[in-house]
């Protein structure tokens, strides 16, 4: 949306900068083609259950949110395939509109289908989980090797996404192990720990993508009534993994651990450090497991991806606070398909840095993150 | 009750104290010592019940505000018996004569206001008013109050507001960042209707009901979690407060946060600017960007402020926020969050501190506008 806002000139000299580079894509969702292609992944018994019980989720409405999003599928107007496929669901579609139009070297995949994080019935999560990777691959990774998938699971009964993990972790076309955000606990609490045993174990960063259903509130106050405001919450809920997770002593336990949070923006990170900093030193007596300033495990274990970009009113001020966080520690990320998508030159012409500095949260630190070439 | 202020303001010490009069403290604590203290202040039926059913021996600590977590009681300000903030000698000596504010506002986060059954929060509520106005209001002439009301029944809380609009000590509406609704839900709007009709802004402390866990994710380990995670309670309250219309229904109503952090809010107007660039039709009645919303209606305390020392936070809150007119002194005594008089994180003699000292709380309540320490000396 903030694209008609920025004066063409600025983008084109952007657009200047980023010439010949290569970009990483943090954030592409990938779309099942029809319904029922996931089906194909399923053994017989979950075939039945899916068609007989559908989804079962802790929310209200089977098929989706209680939120009615703004646009159909959350996306792009133009990103509607012309086979018909929705968006997100035809690679040839995503290679000309996404991956070869915006220079895209690497894409790292977000599948959100489905939720196999989310669902209840955990042994149905489970058998989804593996469909959701098996599918990541044969759909997407080995037709077009610049995609890399993410490893879903069934965080809620570690032995289940124990499994998983080992069933795909040696498989170099899988970069990352993907969480929801939205757990039945918060995922700092120690019926977690086992999943980052194995990720810092393989070496896989934990990816943390916006969204999920666990049952509670986004908010402390209960149930928001506008899409503008559920999306919004996507902030206090990094905010709140972040909080968890360095105040419960993960990091004192996994201290090779990295997470990437993906689509939950940037510019808050400095201020919540600033917070949990002040109140910590008040109430250490309570958690002294903590050895360093929470802030000082933020720096040293989070990555955030750029999209969507925070828009202050100065640009000056996206980068003072991206220097706060860290420059090494932000990736370019685009959401493609979705509505609030972010451009490259976009980004590039609102940050205002050297080109060493713009190639390396446009490219390089996510290749250094996940050893791509 | 008008002579009542009348006696107030002629009977306001020489200024004195650190700031000389010039200063209007918008955050104190006060603490109902026991239950059975509000037993005078019931009626005949509800003592009997507090008697029989043994209501007068049990404690009402709210989870949110443990009272004697390092964090809520300086050390120098802990009583030598009760809880923090029940005596009156420590706020009078050791807070009030030492930085002489014209008025401190004190607020009761009482978990009376918790209670399930509406009829007993109510009529706590009602006792703990009648108890602030008896046992500290009527002690000290700085001291004014915000009016404690049943969150779970709104109805009930506008016909407490109705009861204590005529005490002018009593400046504000006291409602808790975190409770069954979000605060911009029209389920709260006939507390803002009863407010709006008073001149009486509403105060949000930071505190939950817990009728919801403070972090999306569910309920974490640790205080400490929960303490950090009012802010995302508070910037959630900015999202409902500005998205459901509060301010084009009640256009005269101001919000102040309370002990809600300050340094998350701008980052938090950046993007939810631009999402509402992107999402605007959901919500037509919001015409201007949500930015200037919030800078026309809502007000923050300063402390807890944080921001580390000396990294000049407060001036570029002031930037970003394109205002020096947002942010009230507060201490939030006995609260430990700053050592010995350092209150401020800025020079006292500069003007924005006398912006956030003494002109934006008399322009944020209208019942302290005639306050002034010229007529106090």
């Amino acid at each position: 949306m903030s694209m008609d806002l920025l004066d063409p000139r600025e983008r084109r000299k952007a657009g200047g900068a980023l010439q010949g580079l290569g970009v990483v894509d943090c954030d592409i969702h990938p779309q099942f083609a029809t319904p029922g292609e996931i089906h194909d992944f399923l053994p017989e018994r979950w075939r039945d259950y899916v068609r007989a019980y559908g989804g079962f989720y802790r929310q209200p409405l089977a098929d989706t949110l209680a939120h009615p999003r703004m646009a159909p599928d959350v996306a792009r107007g133009d990103a509607w395939p012309p086979n018909g496929a929705p968006p997100g669901g035809d690679l040839a579609f995503m290679q000309a509109q996404h991956l070869d139009a915006n220079n895209v070297d690497h894409g790292m995949l977000m599948p959100l289908n489905r939720g196999p994080g989310n669902q209840r019935n955990l042994e149905y999560g489970a058998a989804l989980a593996t469909a959701v990777n098996d599918w990541q691959i044969a759909c997407w990774v080995e037709r077009d090797p610049r995609l890399h998938a993410s490893i879903v699971c069934t965080q809620e009964h570690a032995p289940f996404a124990i499994a998983e993990i080992e069933r795909c972790a040696n498989d170099p076309r899988f970069s990352q192990i993907m969480l929801p955000p939205k757990s039945l606990e918060p995922l700092g609490r120690r019926k977690y720990w086992p999943i980052y045993e194995a990720a810092q174990a393989h070496d896989l960063p934990i990816a943390l993508h916006v969204g999920g259903v666990n049952g509670y509130s986004p908010t402390g106050s209960g149930w928001p009534s506008y899409y503008i405001e559920e999306q919004h919450t996507n902030v206090q809920g990094m905010q709140g993994l972040i909080t968890s997770m360095v105040i419960e002593g993960v990091f004192e336990q996994f201290p090779k651990l990295k997470v990437v949070l993906v689509e939950g923006g940037v510019a808050w990170a400095p201020a919540l450090k600033w917070r949990l900093d002040k109140h910590w030193k008040r109430l250490k007596s309570e958690a002294p497991h903590l050895k360093r300033l929470p802030s000082e495990y933020i720096r040293d274990h989070f990555w955030f991806t750029t999209q969507p970009l925070d828009e202050p009113p100065d640009d000056a001020d996206l980068l003072e606070t991206f220097e706060l966080v860290g420059l090494d520690r932000i990736m370019f990320s685009t959401d493609y398909p979705h509505w609030d998508f972010d451009e490259p030159s976009f980004v590039a012409a609102k940050l205002r840095i050297g080109p060493e500095k713009l190639r390396a949260i446009m490219s390089g630190n996510a290749r250094e993150l996940y050893g791509l070439s | 009750m008008q002579d009542q202020a009348a006696h107030s303001m002629a009977a306001q010490r020489p200024a004195s104290g650190l700031f000389g009069g010039r200063a209007v403290d918008c955050d104190v604590h006060i603490s109902v010592p026991s239950v059975k203290a509000l037993l005078p202040y019931l009626d005949s039926y509800w003592r009997q019940q507090f008697l029989t059913r043994g209501i007068d021996r049990i404690s009402w600590n709210m989870t949110s505000d443990p009272p004697n977590a390092p964090l809520m009681i300086r050390p120098d300000r802990r009583p030598a018996n009760g809880r923090p903030g029940s005596d009156f000698s420590i706020l009078k000596d050791k807070h009030l004569d030492l930085f002489g504010p014209s008025a401190a506002i004190a607020n009761c986060i009482y978990g009376g206001m918790a209670l399930h059954s509406e009829d007993m929060a109510a009529v706590v509520c009602t006792a703990v008013n009648d108890w602030i106005a008896a046992e500290w209001l009527d002690r000290d002439p700085r001291l004014r109050a915000s009016i404690v009301v049943p969150l779970n029944n709104p109805d009930l809380a506008a016909e407490e507001i109705e009861r204590r609009a005529g005490d002018p000590r009593f400046v504000q509406v006291l409602m808790l960042a975190m409770g069954e609704q979000p605060l911009g839900k029209r389920a709260h709007w006939p507390i803002y209707a009863a407010a709006s009709r008073h001149g009486l802004p509403i105060g949000v402390h930071a505190g939950s009901l817990y009728h919801h866990p403070a972090l999306a994710g569910g309920y974490g380990s640790y205080f400490l979690e929960d303490y950090v995670a009012q802010a995302f309670g508070f910037e959630s309250c900015v999202l409902s407060l500005v998205s459901e219309g509060v301010f084009a229904k009640f256009p005269e109503l101001k919000f102040v946060f309370m002990e809600s952090g300050v340094t998350w809010l701008p980052a938090a107007l950046w993007r939810f600017d631009k999402t509402w660039r992107g999402v605007r039709a959901e919500i037509p009645w919001v015409k201007t960007p949500p930015s200037q919303v919030v800078r026309d209606h809502i007000r923050l305390t300063l402390q807890p402020f944080d921001a580390p020392d000396g990294a000049g936070r407060l001036e570029r809150f002031c930037e970003q926020m394109k205002t020096d007119e947002m942010i009230l002194f507060s201490t939030d005594f006995p609260h430990w969050h700053f050592d010995g008089e350092d209150a401020l994180p800025i020079d006292a003699a500069s003007p924005l501190a006398r912006k956030i000292l003494w002109d934006n709380p008399r322009a944020t309540y209208p019942r302290l506008n005639a306050l002034s320490p010229e007529v106090a000396a």
